[in-house]
């Protein structure tokens, strides 16, 4: 029998992931410091796209926009954006509007009840991120171990 | 004005921040979700760094009586963990499980101009408002 384990360990991208998650942590505090509101991406998003109840566009919109932009700019600068997509299709669109309804219901998404609703001792937050995190390490081990 | 200026920074510097952590990458998350396989620690150091950082400054700044550019805070009061709320979560984390895509690197990888991002934020979209529709059906009902 031969070792596998150099198979079980993934190249994790550890610098790469600290000092992105600061630079999302300060993106997140700056926009609390200076307009006084959670980097909810899925709220914000909701709050644009408000089918039929305006409120706040403008900056939700710049916010949106800049998200576009950070990335826009790290491929002026780095080059491509690393994105490897896991499924296509039928499977893409489900994820999607899985997604689109679940943040709408749950009122959040990683960033909202993740990285903002931990640093305020949210307990609903707290709730949310275990629950999301275990149903979504569920599907990956259904979908990726059992299934395949 | 500023406002609007403040936003569009914070914005760049959190879509910047989720392309320097690959977060824009499915493969990265899927790899984190997979604990039973080989499991990829990035997402773990992106949640500890970016929590570390709102962990610390976040009650900093909610002691300011008022944000710099606007009249108050506006932060979620609600603190009950109701049905909704756990339904949402599981309905979120079976998508996010599926594709590896959550709303901000969604967004923020509309930049790769990727027809498949295109269609997954259509769809995002497209479950919001799905949502929302019967959000009004049920408070006009109730």
């Amino acid at each position: 029998m031969s070792f596998v384990e150099s198979e079980k360990v993934s190249d994790a991208n550890i610098i790469g992931g600290l000092s992105g998650g600061a630079m999302i942590g300060f993106a997140s505090v700056l926009l609390l410091l200076m307009i006084g509101r959670i980097a909810g991406i899925s709220g914000i998003l909701g709050g644009v796209i408000t089918f039929g109840a305006a409120k706040d566009v403008p900056w939700r919109a710049a916010f949106i926009a800049g998200l576009i932009l950070g990335a826009a700019l790290y491929r002026l600068i780095w080059g491509p954006l690393p994105l490897q997509l896991q499924v296509e299709g039928t499977v893409l669109a489900i994820a999607g509007i899985l997604v689109g309804v679940g943040t709408r219901v749950s009122s959040g998404c990683t960033s909202g009840h993740g990285v903002c609703g931990l640093a305020r001792r949210s307990k609903r937050s707290v709730a949310a991120t275990f629950i999301f995190m275990g149903a979504a390490m569920l599907t990956v081990y259904v979908t990726r171990q059992v299934m395949s | 004005m500023n406002t609007i200026l403040a936003a569009l920074v914070s914005g760049v510097i959190f879509g910047l921040g989720l392309c320097v952590s690959e977060m824009v990458n499915p493969r990265r998350v899927i790899g984190f979700l997979d604990v039973f396989g080989a499991w990829d620690a990035t997402l773990l150091a992106v949640m500890a760094a970016a929590v570390t950082v709102t962990g610390i400054a976040f009650p900093l700044v909610l002691k300011r009586a008022r944000p710099v550019l606007t009249e108050r805070f506006v932060v979620p009061e609600k603190t009950d963990i109701d049905l909704r709320l756990i339904t949402g979560s599981v309905l979120f984390g079976i998508g996010w499980g599926l594709a590896g895509l959550c709303p901000g690197p969604a967004i923020a990888a509309l930049a790769s101009l990727s027809p498949s991002i295109l269609m997954f934020v259509a769809a995002m979209i497209g479950g919001q408002w799905l949502a929302s529709r019967f959000e009004r059906q049920a408070s006009t009902r109730g």
